[in-house]
């Protein structure tokens, strides 16, 4: 369960977040939807522990943790997973080896035992598959000369192998095809458990066709300014955000 | 953040502990009165029951370094080395061991401690081994197997006796006594150090390597190292150095020859890890290299791969002179400096017979306070016609108080040759490592991975084993680099 109440963020003197309300049950997707500069990457960044965002006021407790006061990696050892906008390249690091550093970080502060490179192969091989993707995208240097639907479905990846129990997608949608957005919606979709929670963050409603969220909140000028079920992302669709500020 | 903040000042109280190569070893040793004269070089030489050529060599080139200056056009800064406080020569007090039985079992223990196979039954990695303590070589592992192929490899001081020949015809043929400052001194007072001799046509059945170790105080290293490969032979060395933590600056002044003939294939591997000296730069290992490999038959190649992460001070060009048609000459080389560190490291390669080739790959990183500089000279001699050179020079920095500096001298004599030098300079950005914290790994590991992906290049030249080992040093030595 993830709970943000009043949530003030700000980047420099630029107010960003201006007390942001929101709770996630366990089990449940939503959807953040909301016009450029609201503050929807602002909040996945806070979430997840970037540097360079001052919170100012209001806390985000998940499973009854404050995280705010988590570094990032401790945020992904609690089980939270932020799928990039603009997936990062890392040159001369293989795919397959940053893999499985990080899920053997993540098991290790589990308390998990960590999977030696048999047993990674193994389940990289099968997530892959799961993914529709090749094997040859283990070999290859960390998002080094993908194509944009190649990086977000190696974030996707990630996230399958990581089992996260909050996702943070933001605006994965951006740049797909529909053949892409369909294995990245599936790659969610196959998630879906009593333990699994996500929120995705995404400028159109095209997406949610594809991940049909139990909520969709709209952020607008760094609030929430309304909240409802899968129907508002299709009012939205059609009259657009204008207006929304005031409400 | 406050987090950063935390890691960074946990790890610098950790980071004091963090050289484990730091201890000493109580042994009994017998050294020669401080300082250097002509007495001492005699002695050392008397020592070792040295023939009079020798001798003669050592007083030449003992005669020719008292005129010689130190040489201060690196990029680098310390304070005068004081020559007559030094020891010269310091060994274990007792006779040189016939097989590992006699060996001293503490100094037995102490290579354990290191990590070096030297017992045989140990040794699953098929790796010979010979271990340099101070100035004299202790003991040499794998000799009878290698003997069978016709190898030859021992300290060099029993190589004078057992193998004068050779090592009168080569010794100074590659780095002449009068080359440089340091080559001079190391000539007058070499001590041990190892020898190799690959026969015609014989591929070395394993890989050779050697672990120096300094550990009496205030005592210089001065070795030697001389590697010989016949027609068509090939033979694969590494050397891996490692020293106590002491307060005062230790010199080590090396030097290390090669030479391939037609077809012969030599790959000389390092992985330098010097005592660096503290966090405030005090104390660590001025290391004054002179490296050079001929080639001086056609179609020989010889390869040098570095890791550097130790040592106060780095001085060292392993160089290459292709002499024969059709020669091949590489350096790779990752030079790390953090803290107080400095680093002036580079190639000379020498294009002297016809379509000549050269690859310089070069990774520096900087982290603290350190500099490190790239000083490389590519040279092509008016009859290298069809030479070719590709360098590439890559700096990493980490935080803002360090520095990298790129010094390439290209001098082209015949307009058939091709040069082409790339250089890039960049930090470690904020997205990556934030991008790998939010994977779950902590900062520290994060940059190791990321330092090592810039390494790849070079890493992926090291023979597997060791390519491990200069993963795992490379983070460790920049822990504490981040924040």
């Amino acid at each position: 369960m993830l709970e943000i109440k009043n949530l003030s963020a700000r980047i420099g003197d630029k107010e960003i977040l201006r007390g942001v309300n929101l709770s996630v049950p366990d089990g449940e997707i939503h959807a953040i939807m909301g016009p450029n500069g609201a503050g929807k990457s602002t909040l996945s960044y806070v979430l997840s522990g970037r540097e360079g965002y001052e919170v100012t006021g209001g806390e985000a407790i998940y499973n009854g943790q404050d995280i705010l006061a988590l570094t990032p990696e401790a945020r992904a050892a609690a089980g939270i997973f932020l799928a990039f906008q603009y997936p990062v390249e890392l040159p001369g690091v293989g795919n397959a080896n940053f893999l499985r550093t990080a899920l053997n970080a993540v098991r290790r502060a589990r308390g998990e035992a960590e999977l030696d490179a048999v047993a990674f192969l193994k389940l990289a091989r099968t997530a892959l598959k799961n993914l529709s993707m090749q094997d040859d995208m283990l070999k290859r240097n960390v998002n080094v000369g993908f194509s944009g639907g190649e990086k977000k479905r190696n974030e996707v990846l990630q996230m399958a192998l990581l089992r996260p129990g909050l996702a943070i997608l933001d605006e994965t949608d951006s740049g797909l095809d529909i053949d892409a957005l369909k294995i990245v919606a599936e790659g969610v979709n196959a998630l879906r458990s009593p333990v699994f929670s996500a929120l995705v963050i995404t400028h159109y409603q095209r997406l949610l066709d594809y991940i049909v969220p139990d909520r969709v909140h709209v952020l607008a000028a760094g609030k929430i300014v309304r909240s409802g079920g899968p129907e508002l992302a299709l009012e939205l669709e059609a009259r657009g955000y204008a207006g929304l500020e005031a409400a | 953040m406050s987090t950063t903040v935390e890691t960074r000042d946990t790890v610098e109280a950790l980071s004091v502990e963090k050289y484990k190569y730091g201890f000493t070893t109580e042994i009994a040793m017998e050294e020669f009165p401080k300082g250097l004269n002509e007495e001492i070089v005699r002695l050392i030489s008397a020592k070792k029951g040295e023939p009079d050529w020798l001798l003669a060599w050592r007083l030449k080139a003992f005669a020719l370094w008292q005129k010689l200056e130190e040489p201060h056009w690196a990029r680098v800064e310390h304070p005068p080395i004081a020559y007559d406080e030094l020891y010269y020569y310091a060994a274990p007090a007792a006779p040189t061991p016939k097989s590992l039985d006699e060996v001293n079992p503490a100094l037995l223990n102490m290579y354990e401690k290191l990590g070096i196979p030297l017992n045989e039954r140990a040794a699953l990695a098929g790796v010979a081994v010979d271990a340099v303590f101070d100035s004299v070589s202790v003991a040499t592992t794998f000799r009878e197997t290698l003997a069978k192929s016709g190898v030859i490899f021992c300290p060099i001081s029993e190589a004078v006796r057992e193998h004068p020949e050779l090592v009168h015809k080569y010794l100074g043929s590659v780095v002449p006594y009068g080359d440089n400052y340091f080559a001079a001194l190391n000539s007058a007072v070499f001590s041990d150090g190892s020898f190799v001799y690959i026969p015609k046509g014989v591929r070395c059945p394993m890989e050779l390597s050697t672990y120096f170790r300094i550990n009496a105080r205030n005592t210089g290293q001065f070795e030697r190292t001389l590697i010989i490969a016949e027609e068509g032979a090939s033979v694969s060395y590494l050397e891996g150095c490692t020293a106590p933590m002491r307060d005062e600056n230790q010199l080590h002044a090396a030097v290390v020859e090669l030479v391939a003939m037609d077809e012969a294939k030599i790959k000389y591997s390092t992985v330098q890890n010097w005592y660096p000296g503290d966090a405030d730069g005090k104390g660590g290992i001025y290391n004054f290299v002179t490296k050079r490999g001929a080639c001086r038959g056609r179609n020989s190649k010889i390869s040098w791969t570095q890791v550097e992460t130790g040592s106060a001070i780095t001085w060292k060009y392993p160089s290459c002179i292709l002499q024969g048609d059709g020669s091949v000459g590489e350096f790779y080389s990752v030079a790390m400096t953090h803290n107080h560190q400095q680093a002036d490291t580079g190639t000379k390669m020498i294009h002297i017979g016809k379509n000549t080739t050269s690859t310089i790959i070069s990774k520096g990183i900087s982290a603290g306070h350190s500099n490190n500089t790239y000083r490389g000279l590519v040279k092509i001699m008016p009859n290298a016609s069809g030479a070719r050179n590709y360098t590439q020079c890559d700096s990493l920095l980490i935080g803002d108080q360090c520095g990298a500096h790129t010094v390439p001298y290209i001098e082209s004599r015949n307009a058939s040759a091709k040069v082409e030098h790339e250089a890039t300079t960049s930090k470690i950005a904020e997205d990556q490592l934030f991008y790998c914290r939010s994977r779950g790994l902590s900062e520290e590991d994060a940059v190791g991975l990321i330092v090592n992906g810039f390494c790849k290049d070079v890493l992926k030249e090291l023979p597997m084993e060791f390519a491990v080992e200069a993963q795992k040093l490379l983070a460790v030595s920049l822990e504490g680099s981040v924040g």
